[in-house]
């Protein structure tokens, strides 16, 4: 249920504007990666390049190469479709479909893939819910408009609509930054309960969840405004943020820098 | 929180103008008033008074003025064309809401709405299952699928056909379009007469089909901007999202934007119903201008309430007014239950329309 992700060499393109830069990184299954850094450094997109999802804005392209368990990502033979189904992404604002009600939201996935018994629908829905520590509070209003929800229960149901097409990688970007405290706890204990199932990779900010929730912690930067970003430094997140080996690394967790 | 802006505008007003007005402000420091002493916006001094008539109490008795100006108006037109259409309905010898004819202007008036209701109906249908598939396909390619340097230029030659008069319309439906219309209705006839509606056995051309295809045309480019520029204010995180569960292209927009569109999309059609039901001119150049109830849609025929009136009014008398009045109010009343409907389609949903901002 969970796979390896290994990039070589990424370099992510914005039209001729090079976001990224030879970015090399492998993520072991059922782990938790986080990648911090300032803003702008790329986190965000290399995150979107994992499932393809950067090539949706115009005059996006990537270079190198990003693997799945040693199958190209970018192979031009592959579905895109197929890609983003097994990897799959929370992104950093809810983003429920406003049409849709609860329970329409978490089965949506499954629709698009052509399941219509109602029967799986229902167990798929109700499994993803308790999954993302959700089930108990919606499950008497699951026909209520998913927009309805505030703006923590509205995350959980994005990772609930995420986790219910069986993903084998879920990226989170920025996933907390819209939620307050107690709902940042409560996505962070559900993304421990998900490790067992998922390889997790989250973009934060938030350098007290980095070293919380992660085993793996990559540090990003840039010289300066325009310039590519690159991964500076990518170790256990022990390591990073107790002795990290690069001096950029540690002005920016100590907070000198950025 | 609501009265700070009205007590600023005091303060601007007092100190453009010159007048004492500042004293309120700097009432209690004992300083004479110099520019270099006056207490910031922020406050000081004795709280200024409330501004009785300013521009705050006059934009909103304009803005309300306005409003209300909207009621006034349809309540006139009401009223007008009740008291012109009752006299008359009143004159008529048949029952005008069945009566199949219209002789209004004899001295023993007979005249009914119901051909006329029914063809304006008939047409405005016919005009739209023509138009909106194709407004929203152009919609939707215009919106997601062209590239933006295609879209664009597109885009605005659509407009412009919403801004062709219709008078322009109704002659080039008459003089040019009615031909290959003539040899399509004759195909259609041939074909599928066993379709009640493609019967008959002609003459085919000025018919109810040519009608509802120049409408149609008509009303493409409204459906089309309006349902476009819907589409494009699909939230880009809901496409995203789609896209991020693994959809297609076409998944994605049924996912995302068309749910997304309904209500704009719906609205979008009443408009384009709303011009069709009170498309005057261009019909009455095109269709046969007949009295008969028929579904046949080819052959020569079909008549509207507001052709006929564009038609009838030249040589009508006092009565025949009155009646060609009436007939507009059903019109009204046609398009006002049109709209209401829309409106309790859109209505239906609006949980799931207000918790999405």
């Amino acid at each position: 249920m969970a796979k390896r992700i290994e990039a070589s060499n990424v370099s992510s393109y914005y039209g001729s504007f090079k976001a990224i830069d030879s970015v090399s990184m492998t993520v072991e299954p059922k782990t938790i990666t986080a990648l911090i850094g300032p803003s702008g450094c790329g986190k965000s997109t290399f995150l979107r390049s994992v499932n393809r999802m950067h090539e949706v804005l115009p005059g996006a392209r990537i270079e190198g190469s990003l693997t799945i368990d040693d199958q190209n990502i970018y192979d031009p033979d592959v579905d895109v479709t197929a890609v983003r189904r097994m990897i799959g992404m929370v992104f950093q604002r809810p983003n429920p479909f406003p049409t849709m009600s609860i329970y329409e939201n978490v089965v949506a996935g499954l629709k698009l893939n052509g399941v219509k018994k109602k029967s799986v629908l229902d167990d798929a829905a109700e499994q993803s819910l308790k999954s993302a520590n959700l089930w108990n509070e919606v499950k008497d209003r699951l026909n209520r408009p998913g927009a309805g929800l505030s703006g923590g229960q509205q995350q959980r149901l994005c990772i609930a609509r995420t986790i219910a097409v069986e993903p084998q990688v879920v990226l989170m970007d920025e996933p907390c930054s819209a939620l307050d405290p107690i709902s940042t706890l409560a996505i962070e204990d559900l993304m421990f309960k998900l490790k067992d199932r998922f390889t997790i990779i989250i973009v934060t900010h938030n350098m007290q969840q980095a070293a919380r929730v992660s085993d793996k912690t990559g540090f990003f930067s840039i010289d300066k405004t325009g310039d590519p970003g690159r991964l500076i430094e990518y170790d256990d997140t022990q390591k990073i943020f107790s002795n990290p080996t690069e001096k950029k690394t540690e002005d920016y967790i100590t907070g000198r820098f950025g | 929180m609501g009265d700070n802006p009205s007590s600023r505008s005091e303060n601007a007003t007092a100190s453009d103008s010159g007048v004492t007005g500042r004293h309120t402000r700097g009432a209690g420091t004992g300083v004479s008033p110099s520019s270099h002493d006056e207490p910031p916006f922020g406050g000081g001094g004795a709280l200024p008074k409330k501004t009785r008539f300013g521009m705050e109490a006059g934009f909103k008795g304009l803005s309300v003025a306005a409003g209300a100006m909207v009621l006034v108006i349809i309540v006139a037109i009401a009223i007008f064309l009740i008291s012109k259409a009752v006299p008359a309905i009143r004159a008529d010898n048949e029952n005008f809401l069945t009566f199949n004819q219209w002789f209004p202007n004899e001295t023993e008036p007979r005249f009914g709405i119901a051909v006329l209701a029914f063809g304006t109906v008939l047409t405005s249908i016919i005009a739209l299952l023509v138009a909106v598939p194709i407004a929203l396909g152009i919609a939707l390619f215009l919106s997601h699928y062209a590239p933006k340097r295609l879209a664009t230029p597109l885009g605005f030659v659509i407009d412009l056909l919403a801004a062709v008069p219709s008078v322009v319309f109704g002659l080039w439906g008459r003089d040019v379009f009615m031909e290959p219309v003539r040899e399509f209705s004759g195909w259609l006839n041939k074909y599928f007469s066993w379709i009640p509606i493609f019967g008959g056995d002609g003459p085919f051309g000025r018919s109810v089909l040519l009608g509802s295809l120049v409408l149609a045309i008509m009303v493409l480019p409204i459906v089309t901007s309006l349902s476009r520029e819907v589409f494009r204010q699909t939230p880009g995180m809901n496409e995203e999202a789609a896209l991020a569960l693994g959809a297609t292209k076409w998944e994605m927009i049924r996912t995302a934007v068309l749910p997304y569109g309904k209500p704009g999309v719906i609205a979008a059609v009443m408009l384009g119903l709303g011009r069709a039901l009170g498309e005057t001119i261009a019909l009455a150049m095109t269709l046969g201008i007949v009295f008969n109830i028929s579904f046949n849609i080819i052959e020569n025929g079909g008549n509207s309430i507001a052709a006929n009136i564009a038609n009838a009014f030249g040589e009508a008398n006092e009565t025949g007014r009155g009646a060609l009045i009436a007939s507009g109010l059903v019109l009204f009343a046609i398009t006002l239950v049109v709209n209401m409907a829309a409106r309790a389609i859109i209505y239906r949903r609006r949980e799931f329309r207000d918790s999405a901002a």
